[in-house]
């Protein structure tokens, strides 16, 4: 079948905060860009953080960069590779402040300074006291942030392609990376993007769970693609989980509920936090909430006909308090729980937020895969940025108002390194293979010609609640065990699945069982890597990983300080070290230590 | 020129949670049924930012266009 071709110096795949950030590099240094996004740049998902962007500018309080690198490291549990740690949190100040050049909003202190306010984790002389860090655009930072980065992109030429699906990695006999193959919704054609370089920048993929706070177009879609090429993926097994979503829905119930004076209760309206934590009970830490709530539910305490919530009670408040405290609280609970909190409790779950792992980088933004001994070398023509790659930043546990930054930061770094090896010379355009667009026709095809198949809602069903009940915020090593048998059952039925729809314009039928391809490879290396992590490290807690003198917390240095890295093909699993040595001189690696606040 | 119903349901994939939930809940009652006259009017709130269209929804934020009231008037229904 003849493919059409289009060829750029570079192509960017994601145009989320991290894409638009790294096209903002190429155009601005000539290079012909192509930007493949499936939805328009400003509805990405970016759009929805709120906390702000980290930086060490201490304009209102004390700061350096030095503070933040110790705590974003203790945040990562020690997993974080401290190189890349170092690069982040050294650039935070030049890209936050660029930011401000492009026309961000950032609010301001009274003397025309970007305010910035405190937020959990972030602390002034290695955890002694807060520290206001965070810049923020009142409640819509990530939204503020990519207006301006697709304003400076539309000034600098860069070139989009909206509504416009990758399909596939293509790479050569020696693995270099030459381009992707996508499709285009409005006319149903794929077509090839040569290119002498590809960053993905696809954002992360929080649709694998059941109960997630991601909008429906994080489905993973380059770490499908870099799975498919044979590239392994790092650390998937560290998910970062909020206490309390809506049951079914996802919607997040802001912490100020409990603040407000809202209580946990179990099937039989037990206040059950006060056997887990009788001082702060309903207010302790996320992880102790999160774990109470599972250990209710797991324990057939949970509510609704499937036991498989909890309830959290406002309706001793006073409604007028509701009110005017928490009325947004009220619209979702009304919209998405169908359910007023003012007379009945808001049915609620832990849920996933944020994804650790990702496409394994270096602090340059390029793609490194373990080769001829060296397990960090780069592949020839790749890179990836924000919530898709793992440079590892974020290692165990995210900073809150990190992941702002490593987009910022990670965009720019892959851009500048695409800029760099462009000028030296060492990228080319290599001829394509002939079988280039082969698997995403074939794909393409199976679906066209597929009889007798499984049913797209319900095989994404059964992969979200596989994960939210074996692999969720909360780990059990029977249940991990069962949940890989059942995992790969689930990937079976999604090899043959059938759309009722076979139209060529516009189908999204067709959209959804792609994207489906891509979350069941994140599924899978997800619980293939959470079994076999037998320790308990930042988000990844074991039930048969306990707090010990020996192994604080469940950690298990001795064992399990290494990065996972997990292959598609025979879901194979590989190891490679932590790297907890600095960049530069200017700082001493920050020491293990068990991680308590 | 009619407009593509399957362009606009794409249309409805949004940067937000809420909205993916409000607007599966609307693509599976009503937009079916819609008329060319109601697609058009929902292509035409469809091009909101996703903060402001949720404040529409969700009644913090006032409608002022009054050929989008009947769609956030259907999205609004829980």
């Amino acid at each position: 079948m003849n493919v059409a071709k289009r060829t750029f110096d570079a192509v960017i795949v994601g145009a989320g905060g991290a894409g638009l950030r790294a096209a903002l590099q190429l155009s601005e240094a000539g290079l012909k860009t192509a930007v493949l996004t499936k939805v328009f740049p400003t509805r990405s998902h970016t759009v929805a953080a709120q906390g702000g962007v980290a930086a060490s500018l201490g304009n209102t309080t004390e700061d350096n960069w030095h503070w933040h690198m110790y705590d974003t490291v203790k945040g990562s549990d020690w997993l974080g590779d401290q190189d890349a740690i170092e690069f982040m949190v050294k650039k935070a100040n030049e890209v936050v402040v660029e930011l401000e050049h492009y026309g961000m909003p950032f609010d301001r202190t009274d003397n025309g300074k970007i305010y910035q306010r405190p937020f959990g984790g972030h602390s002034m002389n290695y955890g002694q006291a807060p520290v206001m860090r965070s810049c923020a655009a009142a409640d819509r930072t990530g939204h503020a942030m990519l207006h301006a980065l697709y304003q400076r992109n539309v000034r600098a030429n860069t070139q989009f392609f909206v509504e416009w699906n990758a399909l596939d990695l293509i790479r050569n006999s020696e693995g270099d990376v030459l381009g992707v193959t996508a499709i285009e919704m409005e006319t149903g054609e794929v077509s090839i993007f040569h290119a002498k370089a590809t960053i993905f920048a696809t954002g992360g993929a929080g649709r694998i769970y059941y109960s997630s706070t991601n909008a429906f177009i994080n489905t993973g879609d380059g770490l499908g693609m870099a799975a498919r090429a044979g590239i392994p993926l790092e650390d998937m097994e560290f998910w970062q989980f909020h206490p309390t979503g809506v049951a079914g829905a996802g919607v997040l119930i802001t912490e100020g509920v409990r603040g407000e004076g809202g209580i946990l209760r179990n099937s039989s309206g037990e206040r059950f936090m006060e056997r887990y934590a009788p001082n702060l009970k309903d207010l302790a830490s996320r992880d102790v909430v999160s774990r109470s709530m599972v250990t209710e539910i797991n324990e057939g305490r949970g509510c609704g006909p499937d036991k498989d919530h909890v309830l959290l009670d406002i309706t001793h408040l006073a409604p007028e308090n509701i009110m005017k405290r928490l009325p947004g609280i009220r619209e979702i609970s009304i919209q998405f729980a169908g359910i007023d909190p003012i007379k009945a409790p808001i049915p609620v779950v832990p849920t996933c937020h944020y994804q650790m792992g990702g496409i394994p980088t270096n602090y340059k933004g390029q793609v490194i895969v373990p080769k001829d001994g060296n397990p960090n070398t780069p592949v020839v023509g790749f890179y990836a940025a924000g919530e898709c790659a793992c440079a590892s930043v974020h290692g165990a546990n995210r900073l809150g108002t990190n992941s702002l930054l490593d987009l910022l930061v990670f965009g720019k770094s892959a851009g500048e390194s695409v800029v760099e090896d462009f000028q030296s010379g060492n990228l080319s355009l290599k001829p394509l293979p002939a079988d280039a667009a082969d698997l995403s026709l074939a794909r393409i095809a199976r679906l066209e010609n597929q009889k007798n198949g499984t049913d797209v809602h319900e095989v994404r069903l059964a992969m979200q609640r596989t994960m939210q009940k074996h692999a969720g915020v909360f780990r059990f090593n029977e249940l991990l065990t069962e949940g890989v048998a059942r995992i790969l059952e689930v990937a079976e039925q999604s090899l043959h699945t059938e759309i009722g729809d076979k139209s060529k314009v516009w189908n999204t039928a067709r959209t959804e069982a792609l994207e489906l391809d891509n979350l069941i490879e994140v599924a899978k290396a997800t619980m293939i890597s959470a079994e076999a992590r037998k320790e308990s490290r930042g988000a990844h807690v074991r039930d048969d990983a306990p707090d010990t003198a020996e192994n604080p917390n469940g950690r298990d240095d001795k064992n399990w300080l290494k990065h996972t890295l997990w292959y598609r093909d025979g879901n194979r699993l590989d190891y490679k070290p932590v790297n907890l040595k600095p960049l530069s001189d200017d700082v001493e690696p920050i020491a293990l230590a068990k991680r308590t606040y | 020129m009619s407009i593509n119903r399957g362009r606009v349901r794409w249309q409805c994939r949004r940067a937000l949670l809420e909205l993916d939930l409000v607007f599966e809940r609307f693509l599976e009652r009503h937009f079916d049924r819609l008329s060319d006259d109601q697609i058009a009017d929902l292509d035409d709130l469809l091009r909101c930012e996703d903060h402001d269209l949720w404040g529409m929804v969700n009644g913090s934020k006032a409608c002022e266009t009054d050929r989008w009231k009947e769609m956030i008037g259907l999205l609004r229904q829980p």
